[in-house]
């Protein structure tokens, strides 16, 4: 009896997935928990375990295809088997083959000759249809906008007016001036033609996140600055005893120190929902990691409650994994607050916006040695400036700035970090 | 809403003696739902009928008044009793001048209650507008405010064409403003009820109520609303919907009858094939649940539309 593979849902906001590459192709063996496909979500690529054991008898989707959860995306079964397919309650959304020729017919910006010869017999490679709304149609007619270099952020990856508008917005506005000759030219490579790209939909699903954020949430920030001495002398103690690959960095240190403080503010571990203010049993700390093309934030749960030696194995292991894209929905899934670290590029100082539904974010700049006086007397000395951003609807300055005094206890003395 | 009802139908009998009333319980008892307690006292037996229990007699009655000149205003207790009475309602009432080349006119009301929500069971609690508003030459009013129905009613009485007014079963004892100084509303006419701009409601009748709530609900959250109250179904007048329609692009519409062949089936097609170009999200209706509905309290709440499945539907079209 042939089985279904669906797109699965990882992550409770996902609703629908990119399906990046087929591992498995058709007429190869497949095992239970064997990968078959890697999809692309908002946030991840993430590889798609099989459910079943068999062969894998048809691709119900094509590669690059936008699928909402739920929907079939292959059928395993015994080989020579014919695949039926249960499309099961949400057939309406799966994705239709319709020949590329007349979409763009329809949509592109109407091309001034149209050669008969070249209709459907030219048409290779992936079935596709640009999906908009017909508002979002007749401005592109009328804009002579190429609907297939917009992504839609409608349902089911529908292009939207908003989606036009903001194509329309980040596009230069024509200029027609002619540049006065000048009266020599510098041997000098002209400048490069304006380049258009395809956001990712990381890219894209970070933009929303933070426009959503940073104008819904009312942020204020709050500044201090930690003395390093101690974290400095104290890591480079233990990492003298470490193993290559395993030293820990300071952001270790403070993701610890974070957590401990935060234990003591349940009302910044926490997150608004609706008009209730949940606050988190866990102290689960999300770290910023730079991908390509964005940013994900990896979660290390119950990190007041770790040692630093784990905290920094499982911080550098899902950051790896981000890296590579690779990243499981658990590595991204629940934190109660973040950190974002800049200081690897000699920031000074800087400000993050809050992660939803999280009331807090900690901004840290890099540690470095400063004159600083002491006693009346002029010192070379560490020091590290962090920056809270807090959602006001949570708490208030008073509070953040108590918050940041525990935090330079755990810093500046770092042995309660450990014990 | 009752006593606007009840204003509107004296004003319109002290203005002009052709104006009479007619249906069962009307009189003696004062009507099923007190809209003409008083009047027998007032305007005695002549003027206040009360009638068998025949819808097809009360209704034929009324137009055989209507084509010699008077203005009868009959009343059915519940609209599912003009099953009864469909024969002369859809067939001959809005034919008559059309048929007999202009020489006989049915300036005839019938005033009929509508909706469920009161536990009456599947054959008392139906909302079977949509059935009368397909038939050419019979005005379809049915009302969400007490002014509305004040107005419309007058101008119904006054209208030389028949007029179904529907009432609705739940709103008798709905509040509100009704102008001291006298006036009609002209049937065929929408009216924004409340301005927004994110997203349009077209709704009528209890659907008005429903979605007002809804609206307030969703203002709570940022999203502004803009609703619709068509108040006539036939004639229906689509310029506020589509001028709505075109600065919003979203629409959500919002009936009691069920959704299949519906108002909101009529509301879309009318905004896909006059504002196409301006739809940006398929416009979704929230009605009745296509079930006869049933008479225990839970499930008829369960499946008569309610103010979170209008939410829901403003929050889908969003998307």
């Amino acid at each position: 009896m042939a089985e279904t593979v669906s797109m699965p849902k990882l992550g409770f906001d996902m609703a629908e997935g990119t399906l990046v590459r087929w591992v498995k192709g058709e007429g190869e063996t497949i095992n239970k928990g064997d990968v078959l496909a890697e999809i692309e979500t908002d946030k991840a690529t993430v590889e798609v375990e099989s459910s079943a054991s068999g062969v894998v008898l048809k691709h119900l989707v094509d590669q690059g295809a936008v699928v909402p959860v739920s929907t079939p995306i292959a059928v395993i079964g015994e080989a020579g088997e014919n695949p039926t397919v249960d499309r099961g309650p949400e057939t309406v959304s799966a994705p239709q083959p319709v020949s590329t020729e007349r979409t763009q017919e329809g949509l592109a910006p109407i091309p001034s000759e149209i050669s008969p010869a070249e209709s459907p017999s030219t048409v290779h490679g992936q079935p596709s249809i640009v999906k908009a709304s017909p508002l979002a149609k007749k401005i592109a007619r009328d804009k002579s906008i190429d609907l297939g270099k917009i992504v839609g952020t409608g349902p089911g990856g529908r292009i939207v007016r908003r989606d036009i508008e903001s194509a329309l917005s980040s596009q230069p506005s024509a200029v027609s001036v002619q540049p006065a000759q000048p009266a020599y030219q510098l041997p000098i490579t002209p400048a490069a033609d304006d380049e258009t790209i395809q956001p990712s939909r990381l890219r894209l699903a970070i933009g929303r996140r933070m426009t959503e954020a940073k104008q819904t949430v009312p942020h204020f920030y709050v500044t201090r600055e930690y003395k390093m001495e101690a974290v400095m002398d104290m890591r480079a103690q233990i990492n003298a005893i470490l193993p290559e690959g395993e030293k820990l960095s300071v952001n270790d240190f403070l993701v610890k120190a974070l957590a401990l403080a935060l234990r003591r503010f349940p009302n910044l571990n926490a997150s608004l929902a609706g008009d209730k203010v949940v606050r988190h049993g866990a102290v689960n700390v999300g770290v910023a990691v730079a991908v390509e093309g964005g940013l994900l934030t990896v979660v290390c749960q119950d990190a007041d409650r770790k040692p630093l030696r784990q905290i920094s194995s499982e911080v550098r292991a899902m950051a790896g994994r981000a890296r590579d894209g690779k990243v499981k929905p658990d590595d991204i899934e629940g934190s109660t607050v973040s950190i974002s670290n800049l200081g690897m590029y000699d920031v000074d100082e800087f400000i993050a916006i809050i992660n939803p539904p999280e009331a807090a974010i900690l901004a840290v700049g890099a540690a470095k040695q400063v004159p600083v006086v002491e006693n009346g007397e002029i010192k070379p000395g560490w020091r590290m400036k962090a920056t809270l951003s807090v959602d006001h609807r949570v708490s208030d300055g008073a509070e953040a700035a108590q918050f940041m005094q525990a935090l330079a206890e755990f810093i500046e003395e770092p042995l309660r970090l450990l014990v | 809403m009752r006593e606007a009802i009840s204003q509107a139908l004296m004003e319109e009998m002290d203005r002009d003696p052709a104006v009479f009333i007619l249906g069962e319980e009307v009189g003696v008892w004062g009507g099923t739902y007190a809209v003409t307690k008083g009047f027998y006292d007032k305007y005695g037996p002549e003027r206040v009928k009360d009638t068998p229990i025949a819808e097809n007699a009360i209704i034929g009655a009324a137009i055989g008044a209507a084509m010699v000149g008077q203005r009868p205003v009959a009343e059915l207790m519940t609209i599912n009793f003009a099953f009864a009475a469909m024969d002369y309602i859809v067939n001959q009432a809005p034919k008559l001048h059309y048929m007999f080349g202009g020489q006989f006119k049915v300036p005839m009301v019938i005033r009929a209650v509508g909706g469920g929500g009161r536990q009456l069971g599947a054959t008392h609690s139906q909302t079977p507008d949509a059935i009368f508003a397909h038939f050419p030459g019979l005005k379809v009013v049915s009302p969400g405010t007490p002014e509305d129905a004040k107005g419309l009613l007058k101008q119904a009485i006054r209208s030389d064409d028949p007029v179904l007014f529907i009432e609705h079963a739940t709103m008798y004892q709905v509040r509100g403003d009704v102008p001291d100084e006298e006036y009609t509303i002209p049937i065929g006419k929408s009216k924004i009820q409340r301005p927004g701009s994110d997203v349009t409601i077209v709704t009528y009748c209890k659907g008005l109520e429903l979605s007002m709530k809804a609206a307030d609900e969703l203002a709570g959250q940022g999203i502004q609303a803009e609703i619709i109250d068509l108040r006539t179904l036939r004639p229906l007048d689509m310029e506020p919907v589509l001028e709505s329609f075109k600065k919003t692009n979203r629409a959500v519409i919002v009936e009691e009858g069920w959704k299949s062949y519906g108002v909101g089936a009529e509301v879309a097609s009318r905004i896909y094939e006059e504002a196409f170009d301006y739809v940006d999200a398929p416009i979704l209706r929230v009605a009745q649940k296509e079930v006869p509905l049933p008479y225990n309290r839970t499930l008829e709440q369960s499946a008569l539309p309610q103010v979170p499945d209008i939410v829901a539907a403003v929050k889908e079209v969003l998307k």
